[in-house]
Parts: structure tokens; sequence; C-alpha cells
């Protein structure tokens, strides 16, 4: 875990993104209500419940993508509230999406290596003329796509262009360019949506190696219940733009709220998941 | 129809190909605009228009050698390029597209006006070092000023499609083309790519309106280069570098075979309409040009 913290620049369990009081209304709609969530550093937490309560648009206030209308969203102290997407990114915050967004007419490798992008500190002049700094600067942003391919285990098809690449592959890819921004924070939109069992077994997996390597803080929005309860430290339930419970995964999946609103008539999440 | 004549339409080929070239260059500053920012630059035409005006007016006005007021032209081509996405588009922001194009139409009646105003409404002249003595080669002839357009603007064309394809700049310019929003989640600031490529747009203008310029000398027609550009970048496609260089040299060829084979019978004109035609054939067999990306068709 020390390198965790030499990347990370903070102690696991310290706050490190806060969400507060957080509201964004779409016309009528109140998409999220008066939203608290303090995120820790280097944990996993999920956050569920049904369609439409909520779960991407905090994904999409905390990338930058939407402002919220009310509340303020800090990470390690610094106020990101209305920053836009890519500033959320420089700063360490990486994402997936819901449906694939990669970028089909070009090679994985390319499409990693955009996820170093915000790291290259070479100018437009320089990566002009190419030579000496801008190239070592390259070669070494190789280096650590290489180290994110191999990781996810993607080498053998990182001259493939993605747009052919099989469903589950393509989520893989996706992971690995998000993985290679080397962030702090790290959400996920739904990673294993579609998948079969066992390439969602490989995700999960993908997810806490992540994880317990890099210290990388997860959030992470997933339907499938097994799994959340399997990874996650903490779970947060959301219904109809309201946070309803949040706590360890034995603990929400007892709480009274939770089962009552989110499961209506199951007894356990579990079940409700099968 | 004049006879078939071997010589003749290798020459007509020859000739088309170097024009051919210069189109191309002018071509890619559309579809650099086009691929990154979605925008149809109808103003291509007066940015060459205005960049020979720099360079000329440089040259006469102040007697700065040819040199100097190249890259005054090239220098003031590329603030303006910054400037006008600056200024004017990026409020357009999220706009529809018809907003960004009326806009270009609207800056290329500014560049019009601007330059009859600064530079007088005369023909001036670029004086080109180079010579005016014909090259012979076998049975070609060839005006030193076209090989030197073709050279400029093949080595320009290559310095750009390297620029785009293999450069960390291009990469991101190209991931900003397929998705805005999946490339702002990934820290790249998709604003200074959209001024990126207008500037670009402004390099392409500044060369293109030198050797142009040089060549059919400096005055408002010369902005009707920019309507060759719709043919070229139809037929190559839209949102393709290497169909700008295909459809460049393809209207090039075309056009010169047109005036050799069919302007003698009727009496001239065709040479103008024929890339046209060509280009109506392709929007009814294959909208999205030869090269371009099919998404195109839904536009």
């Amino acid at each position: 875990m020390s390198a965790a913290a030499d990347r990370t620049g903070a102690s696991p369990g310290e706050v490190q993104l806060a969400v507060a009081g957080v509201s964004k209304h779409f016309g009528g709609v109140r998409a999220v209500e008066d939203v608290s969530i303090a995120v820790r550093q280097g944990e996993i937490l999920s956050v569920i419940g049904p369609n439409g309560a909520g779960k991407t648009t905090l994904l999409n206030m905390i990338s930058g993508f939407f402002h919220p209308g009310t509340g303020s969203i800090t990470l390690e102290g610094r106020n990101i509230t209305h920053a836009p997407p890519s500033r959320v990114a420089a700063l360490g915050i990486a994402r997936t999406f819901q449906n694939i967004a990669l970028f089909s007419g070009m090679t994985v490798l390319d499409n990693v290596m955009l996820g170093r992008h915000v790291h290259m500190k070479a100018g437009v002049l320089a990566s002009f003329v190419y030579w000496g700094w801008a190239r070592r600067e390259e070669i070494a942003h190789r280096a650590r796509a290489e180290e994110v391919l191999e990781f996810l285990q993607l080498q053998d098809i990182r001259k493939q262009p993605t747009g052919a690449l099989a469903y589950g592959l393509r989520k893989r890819v996706e992971l690995a360019r998000a993985l290679a921004l080397e962030p702090k924070i790290l959400l996920l939109d739904e990673p294993m949506a579609g998948m079969n069992q066992e390439e969602k077994q490989d995700v999960a997996r993908y997810i806490l190696d992540a994880n317990r390597l890099w210290g990388t803080t997860i959030i992470l929005i997933e339907h499938d219940m097994a799994v959340v309860m399997d990874i996650s430290d903490r779970v947060a339930v959301f219904e109809r733009g309201r946070k309803i419970a949040d706590g360890s995964p034995d603990g929400v999946q007892r709480d009274p709220a939770v089962i009552h609103a989110y499961l209506g008539t199951a007894r356990t999440l579990r079940e409700a998941a099968e | 129809m004049p006879e078939f004549d071997l010589q003749f339409t290798i020459a007509l080929v020859t000739n088309g190909l170097l024009i051919g070239l210069m189109y191309a260059l002018i071509a890619l500053g559309f579809v650099l605009v086009y691929k990154a920012t979605d925008a149809i630059n109808f103003a291509q035409g007066e940015f060459v228009m205005f960049a020979a005006f720099i360079c000329a007016g440089a040259a006469d006005l102040a007697g700065m050698p040819f040199w100097v007021a190249a890259a005054l032209a090239l220098a003031g081509m590329i603030a303006f390029g910054f400037g006008f996405e600056r200024v004017v588009l990026r409020p357009l922001l999220g706009r529809p597209i018809i907003a960004v194009i009326m806009a270009t139409i609207g800056i290329a009646a500014l560049l019009r006006g601007v330059a009859t105003l600064a530079f007088g409404g005369g023909t001036r002249a670029i004086a080109l070092p180079v010579d005016d003595e014909p090259l012979f080669l076998g049975p070609l002839m060839l005006p030193p000023v076209q090989l030197v357009g073709a050279a400029v603007s093949l080595v320009f064309l290559a310095a750009f499609t390297w620029l785009f394809l293999k450069s960390r700049m291009g990469v991101a310019m190209r991931a900003v083309a397929e998705s805005q929003q999946v490339a702002t989640a990934m820290g790249i600031d998709v604003r200074r790519y959209f001024a990126f490529a207008w500037a670009l747009a402004g390099v392409v203008s500044a060369l293109g309106g030198i050797v142009w310029g040089g060549m059919l000398g400096v005055d408002n027609q010369l902005a009707l280069i920019g309507l060759k550009v719709f043919p070229v970048v139809i037929l190559g496609g839209l949102d393709s570098v290497v169909g700008a260089v295909v459809g460049g040299l393809i209207v090039g060829v075309v056009e010169n075979l047109a005036a050799g084979y069919f302007d003698p019978i009727v009496g001239g004109g065709t040479k103008d309409f024929a890339p046209y035609v060509l280009m109506i054939a392709m929007l009814m067999i294959r909208p999205y040009g030869m090269f371009g990306s099919r998404r195109i068709e839904r536009v």
C-alpha cells in the first residue's frame, strides 16, 4: 500500500471526495436531491438503486459533465463543483461510460495512450518536432500504457482496431483506458452490464486488483447484487434521486428502508438478484 | 472531339495532377476543420484570398521582400484562425451546426469587403521567386510555378497526414472528432483542439493563397478557388485526409481533360462544371465519398 500512498498523497481512510448536499433537477425532474457522500481514500464504494434513481447523474456531476444546481463537490480539499470534465480528469478522476465509448477507429493501444494524455507535457511545437524531449516522453508513456495492457491481459490485441472487438473485450479496453490515466478515483458506470458470469468475475477481479495494487478509490454503479456485495467496502442505496442508505454491504442488506423501497417483497438483496 | 492524342493526354493529366495537389492542400484545411469541429467552412476560399492579399499587399504597399511578406501572411492567417474560433465560434458552441455555417458565410462576406477596403479593387501580383521559363520534359511543358506549388502542397500534405495520424496532437484531434464527450473525459480540452484546427486551416490557407495568388493574380476572384473545394471533398469524403488528396487529384485531372477535349467542341465552359457533374454523381452513389465515414450520410 505504500505505492498507493505515494500516488494519491492521501493515506487510506481519509475523506478524499466530499459530495455535500448536491441536487440536480432537469426541468421538473428531480434527478438527484440533496445527496451527501464522503468517499474515503482507497475504498470501493458501490452505488445501487433502481433505474432512474439518479446514480448516473451523480457520476456525471462528479466527473464534471453536469454541474449541480445546489451543493458542492470537493476533491482533496479542492472545490470541483463547477470544473469542466477535462479539468476533473486532469485532477485525477477517471470514468467509464454506461454504453461503451471507445474511439472505434483507433487501435487498442491508441485508445489507451489517450488515457495518458493528461500526463503528457510536451506542447504543440515539441510534438510537431517530435525529437528529444517529446520523444522521450512518448516512450515513457508508451511503457506505462503497456503496463496497463498487461495488467488487463490485452497485450495480444494492442494493435487491433477496437471497433472489431467482442463486447466483453471492448468493455475491458475502456477500463484499461481509464486506468491509464492513473486516476486517484475511478468511476465505473455498469462495467459488467451485458456480460456472462465468467466475464463478470474477471472484471470484478481487475477492479479489486487495481484497488489493491494502486490504491485507486473505486466508485461503482452495478446492478449485479452478488458482485456488489462481494467486492464493495461500502454500499450507498439510491431511490428517486435520494440516498436512502449508506453502509457496509451486510448492514445495507438488513436495512428495512432498503428492503422496503428497493426490494419490495424479497427478504434479502441476494434473493432479489436471483 | 479532337482526335485522341497520347502525348496531349499525358500533358493534360500531368498538369491536372500538379493543379490537383494544390486543390488538395486547400481542401485539407476544410477537412481538418470538419473533422475536428463538425463545422463546414464556407469561407475557405475567402481565407485563401485574404492570405494572398496580405502577401501581395505587404510586398506592394510596404515594399517587403517576398519571404517576409509570405511569413507575414502565414502568421496573419494563424492569428486569424485562432481569433475566428475564439471570438465568433466559441460563443456558438453547443448551438445547431447551421449557426456555425452561417457564421462562416458571414465571415466570407466580411473578408471580401475588408480585402477590397484595405487593398483596393485592382488585381495585385505576388512575385513568386521562381522562373517564368517553362521546363521541358520530353513532350511535357511544365510551368515552374505549378511545380513549386505542387511540391509545397506535397510536403505539407505529408506533414499534415503525419501530424494527424501519428502525433499526439493528431491522435487527440481524432479523439475530439470521434466523440467530444469521451475526449473531454480523457482530460482533453476540446476547445483547444477546435482552435488548433482553425489555426491549421489558417496555415493551409496562407500556403494556398501565396501559391494560387502567384499563379492567378490577387483579387476578389481568387476566393472562387473555394468553390473547387466542394467537389474535392465530396469525392474524397468530407472527413478524410487521404480523400482530400485523391479528390484533389481527380478534380485537377478531370478539369484538364474537359478543357482539352470537350471545350474545343462546345466552345468552352465544361472545364468549370465537369467536377460538379462528378460531385453530383458521387452524391447519388456514395454520399460519404470514396474515403469518408458513413455517418456523414445523416448530415
